[in-house]
Order: structure tokens, then C-alpha cells, then sequence
């Protein structure tokens, strides 16, 4: 996939990475604020998706990161059940809210809520690139 | 620590362990899918043994007490549909090994194969609306994606009209529920089926039913919409293709159809008999017309999957001859079209796994070398037409004796009669591929695909032997859970915190 031009890849190159940071934040914040796992990993995606859009790839660069995305995805998934049996394992109960709920409004608080935002955060997002790497990846153009 | 989560939990989390295992070592995909199968055959005979004892297990998720939080009401009929689920899951993944060998990227067949395991696992268990709609997709998408496993045309189109009519369903569920709860303000089903008691029959009681009964319709393929059925099941993979039309339709229509029927809105022939006899009316029509229809088939999949369509429908047929018998045989007919067809698509697997080919016009000759499925295959089809030491014969049975005790004499003779068509279209198969002599060379199926086939022939002569003991102990209990009625919303909110 080709690149954009140069005033879209300066811009890029500046923001990319507060998008990144955005995301993350919607994502720990999402017991506190509007928001959550879901809504992070879409904009960690977005600005997955926006390095490729901008910068281009290589058929071979894609093939690694659709590997990698599929780790990914995997681990957001099993994180989020290692959670939900972790209840089951160490309170007997399966999904059991087992961690201190600590102070409302403070980071650290709610128990497992945070651990399971992150999970769906990472699940997500890596979910979402596989998605646009199946549907707008190379390969497909160049057997056209 | 309890069982009832990991009905779900275990082939949800083997489902994405599979991805990473793909990268490390391919081989042990099969073995470690095989174990996940196994331990849940086990489970299910455990769950079985369990609610002899205890008719109603309710699981709180998270703790948090029923009309609140999700519940699992794990109950003698969940525990039926678990035990034929793992029974299908466990055969498809043994025979999948070898047939799925010429295939690329089996871990992604086998992370279908879970999740799809895990959807209905979740479907039969589940004590929550919502929660139940849920799994039901989770198994649906699966589904669609495992029937588009080859990618060739043919399948592509398959999977997409499969998609679009399965998705139309899955959509007239959804709509239903937020109906029912904007009426209700719950989602537990028991607290759902103590709220509609209040509401009564009244013209949206019916809309609502109406509309998961069209939903339900298309899932299980009954005959104004089964026109998806016969193009995606043959599409599929065999192992898949067992599964699909041994459990799946089950699981998705006939037992979401019932539960809700019986426990949830509390009909019964007694309070709804016009209800009662469009069911009749459904089941008859599927016979009848896929019956006819599977007789002109040339495609040894596709006809099978007609036969589907129309065995499905004797089921519709017990659930509305609405006594004890008819329920009952309904849900041992569940158990024996399972085994039955199960078996018959693992054969159809098997010759294709062979000869590459589904015509039954060019497969004569196969049974030569294939005697074990051959014999498999005849198994199965005496079985699905009821010939008396096997357990089809009893399923039919007491679907007749229902219908005899309801007064139905005309349906019983209806529909001893109609499964004339099933031995006319199962002859076609016999006759032109296992039995006629022909120059199509076969090589044995592989040692794994006959552990499977033999595994399901097994079960279909045991349950049949000892039909006596599977009434008592699992049909039985299953058709009681379903006549107790509304009975059920007591039964959940009694059984809260029993501990076993």
C-alpha cells in the first residue's frame, strides 16, 4: 500500500501517538469515565490503521503484523476468561468480583472491572487491525 | 467450585489457546481439541448423574442472586442436551484429524470448532434471555464461517445465504426480546415467565411468541424456511456438516423453541391447543415436503440434508402433541436423530474423504472396500427409519404413543406413514453407492474416521437396548422439566444457593 503526502505524514507523526495514548487512557479510565475496553481498543486500532494508511506497508510487514495481531487477539481473550475463572479458582464462583473494590473513583479501584476493560481493550483492538489487514491488506490488491 | 461454568468456560478458553498453539506445534491441535471434547463428554455424564439427585441446579454468575444477575438453570433437560452435544463434539473431533488433514489453516477449523461448542453449551444452560440470544449468535457466526471453511464458490455462497436467512432470525429474536423486555423489565426466565403470568394472553403475548416462533422456525429449517439448510450443510465440512444437522438446528431451534414454550410462556395443549396444533401442522408439513423433496436428490450430502429438514419436523410433532409421551419421544428423537445423522454425515465424509465425489450416481462400487462404513452407514439409516432393536424405533414410538394417547389416531398413522419417504431416500443412497457393484475404487477409510463412525453405531444400539434405562434416567426427567411448566420460575428461585 503507498503512502500519503508529506503534510499528512508530519501531522501523522505528531498525533499518532496521543491517539495511542488516548486510547489507552479510555481503556483504564473505563470504570471512572464514559467509555471502556471496547471504545479504547477502537481507537488503539485507529491509530494502528492510521500508521498504515499514512505511512504504507509491504505485503511482508502486513503478513508480520497479522501474525502478531492474532497473538494478540488471543491473549486479550484468554486474559478476559483467565479472569472470570480466576473467580471461579480462587472465590468459587465463576466472574466473582474477587479483588478489594478500594475507594470509589480512584484509579485502583473495582476490583477486577479494570483487568477485564484492559483484556477487552487488547482483545479489540487487535481484533479490529485483523479485521482492516483482511479487508484492505496488499495481497489481495496485488493478486488483482 | 463447580461444574456448570466450564460447560462454557473450557472450550471457550481452549478456543483462543488454539491460535498461539498453532504457532508452536500444529500436531498437537488435534490431540488437545480431542481431551477438550472428552472432559466435556465427561462433564455431561457427571451433570446427568447430577440432577438425579437435584432437578435444579441454578448457578449465579458473579454471585449475584437471579432477577439481577445472569444464571445458569442447569436442569435435567439442560443436562440431556449437554450429554448429545459433547457426544457429537467428541465423534466430529476424532474424525476430523485425518479428514481435515488436506485442508490449510486447521487451527482456525478447530477455534470454530470450539467456539460453535461453546455457543450451544451456553444456549442449553443458560437461565437468561439475553444471555441465551448471546450464545446463540456465538454459535451462529461460527457456524456461518465453518460452513464457508473451503472457501470454493459453491461454499462461499452457501455460507452467504445461510448468513443472511440466519441472521434474518437471529434479528426477529432480537426484536422480540426488547419487546418482551420493555413489557416485562426482566431478562431472567423465571422471573420473565412469573411476570407473564400477570401479563395473560393477550394480543402482544402472541405477537411476541409469533416472532421467536418465525426466529426459531429459521433456525431449526422447519419448511416455509429451510431453503438455507440443504446448500449449507452439505457445504460443510463433514465433521461440521454431523454437527451442524445432528445438534445444531436442535439446540438452536427445537430447544429454545420448547423452553420458551413450555417454561417461560407456560402453554400448555390444555391452556393454548390452536398453539399447539400450528406446531403440529409445521412439524407435518417439513415431513411431508423435505421428505418428497430428498427423494429426488442426486447429491449424497444434500439429500441428507433434506432428510434433516423433514426428521426435524417429527420433533415439532412430539412437542405438539403436548402430553408426556409426545414430549418425551420428541426429546428422544433429539437424541436419536443426533446419533442417526451424525453418523450419516460422518459416512458421507468418509466416501468423500475417498472418491472426492458426492454424486451418488458415480459412487457405486464404494461399498467393496468401505465395509465398516458401509455397515455404519446401514446403522444410521435403520436407526433414522426405525427398525425396532435400535434406538430410532423407540424416539418413534413414543411419538406415536403420544399421539394414540391424545386421541390423534389419524397422526399416528400419518406419521408412521410418512417414514416410508425416509426408507425410500436412504435406500437411494444404499442401493446406488454400498450396495451396487461399480468400478469407483475406494481406499478404507482411515483408522480415526472409523473409531468415530463405530463410536456412534455403538451408542445407537446401546441407547436402543437399553431404552428403558434412558427413559428413566434422562428422557424422562427431561420431558418432567419441560410439563412442570411455569413451575420452573419457582423451581429456580428454590434452588438458589443449594449447594451439591
Amino acid at each position: 500500500m503507498k503512502g500519503m503526502s508529506l503534510i499528512v505524514r508530519t501531522i501523522t507523526t505528531v498525533i499518532i501517538g496521543f491517539i495511542f495514548i488516548y486510547g489507552i487512557y479510555i481503556t483504564l479510565h473505563g470504570h471512572l469515565t464514559p467509555g471502556g475496553g471496547f471504545a479504547g481498543g477502537v481507537i488503539v486500532a485507529g491509530a494502528l490503521i492510521l500508521r498504515i494508511l499514512v505511512f504504507g506497508s509491504e505485503p511482508a510487514d502486513e503478513k508480520k503484523s497479522e501474525i502478531r495481531t492474532s497473538i494478540f487477539e488471543s491473549v486479550g481473550a484468554l486474559l478476559f476468561i483467565g479472569i472470570a475463572l480466576a473467580g471461579l479458582v480462587i472465590a468459587g464462583t465463576f466472574f466473582l468480583n474477587f479483588l478489594p473494590k478500594g475507594i470509589p473513583f480512584n484509579l485502583l479501584s473495582a476490583g477486577i472491572i479494570p483487568f477485564c476493560n484492559i483484556a477487552i481493550g487488547i482483545k479489540v483492538g487487535a481484533g479490529l487491525f485483523s479485521i482492516f489487514l483482511a479487508l484492505a491488506a496488499v495481497k489481495y490488491v496485488v493478486k488483482d | 467450585m463447580t461444574f456448570i461454568p466450564l460447560f462454557f468456560a473450557l472450550p471457550l478458553a481452549a478456543a483462543f489457546i488454539i491460535p498461539i498453539l498453532g504457532k508452536i506445534a500444529k500436531s498437537i491441535i488435534w490431540i488437545f481439541v480431542t481431551l477438550v471434547s472428552f472432559t466435556l463428554f465427561i462433564l455431561a455424564l457427571y451433570g446427568v448423574a447430577v440432577t438425579q439427585q437435584f432437578p435444579m441446579i441454578v448457578y449465579e454468575m458473579g454471585n449475584w442472586p437471579p432477577p439481577l444477575g445472569i444464571v445458569m438453570a442447569f436442569d435435567s433437560l439442560s443436562a440431556f442436551m449437554v450429554l448429545v452435544i459433547s457426544i457429537l463434539v467428541f465423534s466430529g473431533s476424532i474424525f476430523s484429524w485425518r479428514y481435515m488433514s488436506h485442508y490449510t489453516g486447521t487451527w482456525k477449523f478447530y477455534t470454530l470448532y470450539m467456539l460453535i461448542t461453546a455457543g450451544m453449551m451456553g444456549v442449553s444452560i443458560t437461565g437468561d434471555l439475553f444471555n441465551m440470544f448471546v450464545f446463540l449468535e456465538i454459535a451462529a457466526i461460527s457456524s456461518y464461517a465453518l460452513v464457508a471453511f473451503g472457501v470454493d464458490a459453491e461454499e462461499l455462497e452457501a455460507s452467504f445465504k445461510y448468513m443472511v436467512m440466519g441472521e434474518v432470525g437471529g434479528l426477529t429474536f432480537l426484536l422480540s426480546i426488547a419487546l418482551l423486555y420493555a413489557k416485562t423489565s426482566t431478562l431472567n426466565l423465571a422471573d420473565m415467565a412469573n411476570t407473564l403470568q400477570v401479563v395473560g394472553q393477550t394480543p402482544f403475548f402472541w405477537l411476541v411468541l409469533g416472532m421467536m416462533l418465525l426466529a426459531f422456525s429459521i433456525k431449526a429449517a422447519f419448511v416455509p424456511f429451510h431453503s438455507w439448510l440443504p446448500d449449507a450443510h452439505p457445504a460443510a465440512p463433514a465433521p461440521i456438516s454431523s454437527l451442524l444437522s445432528g445438534i445444531f438446528i436442535k439446540v438452536l431451534g427445537m430447544y429454545t423453541t420448547a423452553r420458551l414454550v413450555f417454561n417461560v410462556f407456560g402453554l400448555s395443549r390444555g391452556n393454548a391447543p390452536v398453539f399447539f396444533n400450528v406446531l403440529i401442522g409445521l412439524g407435518l408439513l417439513s415431513i411431508a415436503f423435505a421428505g418428497i423433496t430428498a427423494l429426488n436428490q442426486k447429491d449424497y450430502k444434500r439429500l441428507l440434508g433434506y432428510s434433516s429438514v423433514s426428521q426435524v419436523g417429527y420433533i415439532m410433532l412430539g412437542f405438539g402433541i403436548g402430553n408426556f409421551y409426545g414430549v418425551a419421544g420428541a426429546i428422544f428423537y433429539i437424541l436419536a436423530h443426533a446419533l442417526g445423522k451424525g453418523l450419516l454425515f460422518l459416512t458421507s465424509g468418509s466416501v468423500v474423504n475417498a472418491t472426492g465425489t458426492r454424486d451418488i450416481t458415480k459412487l457405486a462400487g464404494v461399498g467393496e472396500n468401505m465395509s465398516t462404513t458401509a455397515w455404519s452407514f446401514r446403522f444410521g439409516s435403520m436407526s433414522l427409519i426405525g427398525l425396532p432393536p435400535l434406538v430410532g424405533f423407540f424416539a418413534k414410538y413414543f411419538i406415536v404413543l403420544g399421539a394414540l394417547k391424545a386421541g390423534f389416531w389419524w397422526l399416528a398413522i400419518v406419521a408412521i406413514g410418512l417414514s416410508v419417504l425416509t426408507l425410500g431416500y436412504l435406500l437411494k443412497i444404499e442401493n446406488n453407492v454400498f450396495m451396487k457393484k461399480g468400478r469407483t475404487k475406494a481406499n478404507k477409510a482411515p483408522f480415526t474416521m472409523r473409531v468415530a463412525m463405530v463410536f456412534l453405531v455403538v451408542l445407537i444400539v446401546l441407547f436402543g437396548v437399553g431404552f428403558q434405562q434412558i427413559i428413566d434416567f434422562l428422557v424422562g426427567p427431561a420431558a418432567n422439566a419441560l410439563l412442570r411448566g411455569v413451575e420452573y420460575a419457582n423451581l429456580v428461585f428454590g434452588s438458589v444457593g443449594v449447594s451439591f
